[in-house]
């Protein structure tokens, strides 16, 4: 049986891993090659490295880090932020992505998925999508671009089949009201686009718990779940988790 | 020395660097000829079959002469899929034809269930031939079941003597990325199930092919390719 796969997310900003709260307000949380061995060895299942560096010289010493993880782990590492064309994409894949993800750059023109996926196939694009509810309490989820700056005037569910039809291999879905709060994945969101689309939705945004992974993975038919601050501080280990979904009928991979 | 076959399907970078992890000298040939000297030669490859169009006559020569030398061949994901005699994603080209069996998109052999949903049933229909004590069928999908298969996924040895999957543990989980499948018969080694069981592992002497990726599948994937290099010798 197909397990469910349990990605950490590294957010890298001049060399160092940091972590918001609702896309605002970084901290550090370490060195991204030590993040990533560390969890290799806790058995993560994927890696998302995910670029938010401003300067290109920062951008470059990046290629470097991704290089030195992909050399190393041999499971698949998708590098996300700031890809807004065919030569970012190949520039990641040089340096190692197995995946890329899109994000803005897709928005803007969402021929790009096309483009990229007819170069490296569908399996290395990955879409995400950063939604949040129209107001509290409703079920329309609107898509931001620009990091959750800027309203892209489209809705989560209908843009997450756009992106299928146009060639992504994976959509990875962040709740924009749950990303940092700990409150849990917003489940309501990510069945919405689950029941929609036929390729895999990674569940981002709200890990707080490992209660909240059991959540995300029935109640929101989630294929995959990611999550960045419950591992890098070591609330919570890869290894636990696991044990817990195993302790509730979820499929994992243990190692 | 290993040949690793580009015929740009895909990216080769992490074959490259699973390779060379484990010790094993890699060339990647611009020229059929150029795989003359090779051990071992791998065919990797994700995407369309109708990628593998550019393995074209002299590169088909040039491996069926490895493999008539005794050189071991390992076919991975579309790689494995080009090992038999095609596939229904590009109906109209032949594979290697190694391997008796032809590819087949996941989720198309669907089991039938009886049709429980008559209320559906289009009014302007002529049932007129119908045998009124028949049970008209409907496909029996689970709705869990997405296609791509993406992911890890177990494999269940149904070989155990085969040396592609030497030290490998039964139910041991590898990484899956592909929306068509090898049939099974008695090649397959071992068995993944999504949806319907397929051929996740097949060997036949010194031809191997494996559907998912070894290159990204962990220490697993990294015996694997270890066992295939001590195969080429």
């Amino acid at each position: 049986m197909l397990s469910k796969r349990i990605i950490a997310c590294l957010d890298v900003r001049d060399g160092q891993v940091v972590k918001g709260v609702n896309f605002e307000g970084l901290r550090s949380a370490g060195d991204p090659g030590e993040l990533a061995r560390r969890y290799n060895a806790e058995g993560i299942d994927e890696l998302v490295i995910l670029d938010i560096t401003a300067t290109l010289e920062a951008r470059r010493a990046l290629a470097e880090t991704i290089g030195r993880v992909a050399r190393e782990l041999f499971i698949p590492l998708a590098v996300g932020g700031g890809i807004r064309s065919e030569a970012d994409a190949a520039a990641a894949v040089e340096a190692g992505a197995d995946k890329v993800s899109l994000n803005t750059a897709a928005l803007a023109d969402p021929e790009l998925i096309t483009r990229v996926s007819e170069r490296y196939g569908s399996q290395a694009v990955v879409v995400a999508i950063d939604a949040k509810r129209a107001q509290p309490g409703r079920t329309d989820f609107i898509v931001y671009a620009r990091s959750g700056q800027t309203a892209a005037g489209r809705d989560a569910v209908s843009w997450a089949r756009e992106a299928e039809a146009r060639g992504a291999g994976e959509i990875l879905l962040t709740s924009i009201d749950r990303d940092g709060t700990k409150a849990g994945f917003d489940c309501e969101l990510t069945a919405a686009v689950s029941a929609a689309v036929s390729i895999p939705v990674i569940a981002s945004g709200g890990a707080g718990s490992r209660d909240h992974f059991v959540d995300v993975f029935t109640a929101g038919r989630a294929d995959a779940a990611l999550a960045a601050s419950i591992f890098h501080y070591a609330e919570t280990s890869v290894r636990s988790l696991k044990m817990h979904l195993r302790d509730h009928g979820i499929p994992v991979r243990l190692t | 020395m290993i040949a690793l076959v580009d015929y740009k399907a895909g990216n080769l970078t992490s074959v490259k660097k699973a390779l060379a992890t484990i010790g094993a000298a890699v060339i990647v040939p611009g020229a059929p000829d150029e795989i003359a000297d090779a051990s071992g030669v791998i065919v990797p490859g994700v995407g369309h079959f109708g990628a593998t169009r550019a393995l074209d006559a002299p590169w088909i020569e040039a491996i069926l002469g490895r493999i008539g030398e005794g050189r071991p061949l390992l076919g991975i994901c579309l790689g494995m899929q080009w090992l038999f005699e095609g596939s229904d994603e590009a109906p109209q080209l032949p594979g290697l034809g190694l391997l008796s069996g032809r590819c087949y998109r996941l989720g198309t052999t669907v089991r039938l269930k009886p049709d429980t949903t008559e209320t559906d049933r289009d009014p302007g229909r002529d049932d007129s031939n119908r045998d009124p004590g028949s049970v008209r069928l409907q496909p029996d999908r689970d709705p869990v079941v997405k296609v791509p298969h993406v992911g890890w996924n177990s494999l269940d040895i149904q070989r155990s003597e085969a040396s592609i999957l030497e030290g490998v543990p039964q139910g041991a989980q590898v990484y899956f990325t592909h929306s068509y499948v090898a049939p099974i018969t008695g090649d397959a080694a071992a068995v993944t199930e999504h949806g319907e069981p397929f051929a996740a592992v097949v060997q036949r002497g010194y031809i191997a092919g494996v559907q998912f990726h070894p290159e990204k599948s962990g220490d697993v994937g990294l015996r694997i390719l270890r066992n295939f290099v001590e195969l080429a010798g």
